[in-house]
């Protein structure tokens, strides 16, 4: 159910190009940052390339608690 | 108490206690209203009132419009349709009930339509939902949205496609409602009521298809206006087509033209964000390599460094030995023996260093800096 937030993983990644590129770091922490930065470039390209939509439908129970169910829309 | 509850022996009312009392309660039981009827029996006093009556197939009632509120008004011509807005009253001295009209429009000009609307969108700017500052931003990338709609109409579809094509990461919740017609407005207020138990959710479209003014009417339902300004997330409304403005698309957060343009509004196009992406990888590579260029040249002079330092170190070395050597050569026996002293040996050669050491008329041997002398000792003085 919890997606990673694609805003925050782009943000996260243009700060870790920015760091690498402007600051003066220690090699193991450049290396750390690059490392950081690579997988989540992977999280970020596995979340651009999926294709199918999900879509669930809000279904209120009588008991009035909300339920979501799978739809073929 | 309601006012004919009395026993018989309670003091008889007079009629006019009983009109005015019914006056009382009928005009305490209705606020102002829309009535849709058809005029008859419509005459013009000189005093300038107007006297007529709205009737229906099945019912009538009597009306009467004061002189100030139909000053510039064309006379309205026996049984056109109309709408009144009105306050029901009992006409005490007749005892008849009467609507006492304060607006009057031919349902052809469609007017209700349109004062209904000025007045709900008065009520909502007064309470500031208009206010451009109310309008929140809509997330750059939402995870999950939720989509108020009919699931039969052709909006649904126009907005699946788009979001499949931009950007089919999103999870769509779907709360389905219907978006004209008999009960749609509640159902459009449970719908909106819906988002705010859902706290997965980040954006909201709510919206419908093109249809004629009364398919759309319900958008303009003030009630429903209000629901939507009381979404916890941004809201796009898509209600209509281009021309078509409801008080839902002014009380929300972003007003599209059409379903597929609230869809678009929605997300990012999938293509765009990838190049973005394509870009931080290239920059993360470059800067990667570059810090790493740094390194390399830093690691070189370093080198640099470390050899300058050994070779001082072994120069220091090198000279310190130098200088030893010379002590060493300076302390060397031969070296005193260059400055003109001598020493003398025994004939098996142990060096002689004290008087007791020598016997007279003994021989022994004198070594200077160039060579050996054979000599031997006199008596002592």
């Amino acid at each position: 159910m919890s997606r990673p937030s694609f805003r925050e993983e782009l943000m996260r990644l243009e700060a870790i190009v920015r760091a690498l590129e402007q600051e003066d770091l220690d090699l193991d922490r450049a290396l750390a940052l690059f490392e950081e930065g690579v997988a989540r470039l992977k999280t970020a390209r596995e979340l651009l390339a999926q294709s199918e939509l999900t879509v669930k439908r809000v279904l209120e129970a009588s008991d009035g608690t909300l339920g979501t169910g799978g739809t073929d829309l | 108490m309601t006012l004919f509850e009395r026993a018989p022996g309670d003091r008889a009312l007079s009629v006019i206690e009983v009109t005015r009392r019914a006056r009382q309660l009928i005009e305490g039981g209705f606020t102002r209203i829309w009535v849709r009827g058809e005029i008859t029996g419509f005459k013009a006093y000189r005093s300038g009132h107007w006297y007529f009556t709205l009737r229906d197939r099945y019912a009538q009632a009597r009306c009467v419009m004061w002189r100030s509120d139909n000053q510039g008004r064309p006379a309205p011509a026996e049984g056109t349709q109309v709408f009144v807005e009105a306050q029901p009253t009992v006409w005490e001295e007749k005892g008849e009930l009467r609507l006492t009209v304060r607006q009057l429009i031919p349902t052809d000009a469609a007017g209700l339509w349109q004062l209904k609307l000025e007045a709900a969108r008065a009520a909502l700017e007064r309470d500031g939902l208009l206010d451009p500052a109310r309008k929140r931003p809509l997330p750059a990338f939402p995870s999950c949205l939720a989509l108020v709609t009919s699931p039969d109409g052709a909006a649904l579809e126009d907005i699946l496609a788009v979001l499949r094509r931009r950007w089919p990461a999103i999870e769509v919740l779907l709360i389905p409602a219907r978006v004209q017609g008999e009960g749609a407005e509640a159902e459009l207020l449970q719908a909106l009521a819906c988002i705010g138990r859902l706290p997965q959710v980040e954006l909201a479209i709510v919206g419908r298809g093109g249809g004629s003014r009364e398919d759309l009417w319900v958008f303009n339902e003030e009630r429903v206006a209000r629901a939507v300004a009381r979404v916890p997330v941004p809201v796009i409304s898509a209600v209509g087509h281009e021309t078509d403005v409801t008080l839902t698309d002014l009380v929300a957060d972003y007003r599209a033209p059409t379903p597929s343009a609230a869809a678009e509004a929605a997300v990012p196009d999938r293509r765009a964000v990838a190049h973005q992406v394509d870009v931080l990888a290239r920059r993360l590579a470059h800067a990667l390599s570059r810090r790493a260029a740094v390194g390399r040249e830093r690691l070189d002079r370093t080198a640099d460094r470390l050899e300058v330092a050994i070779r001082s170190h072994l120069e220091a070395r090198a000279h310190r030995l130098a200088r030893l050597a010379a002590a060493l050569d300076a302390l060397s026996p031969l070296k005193v023996l260059e400055r003109g002293y001598a020493v003398a040996r025994d004939p098996s050669g142990a060096v002689l260093k004290r008087v007791a050491q020598f016997t007279p008329g003994k021989p022994f041997r004198l070594t200077v800096s160039d060579g050996d002398v054979a000599a031997t000792a006199g008596r002592s003085p």
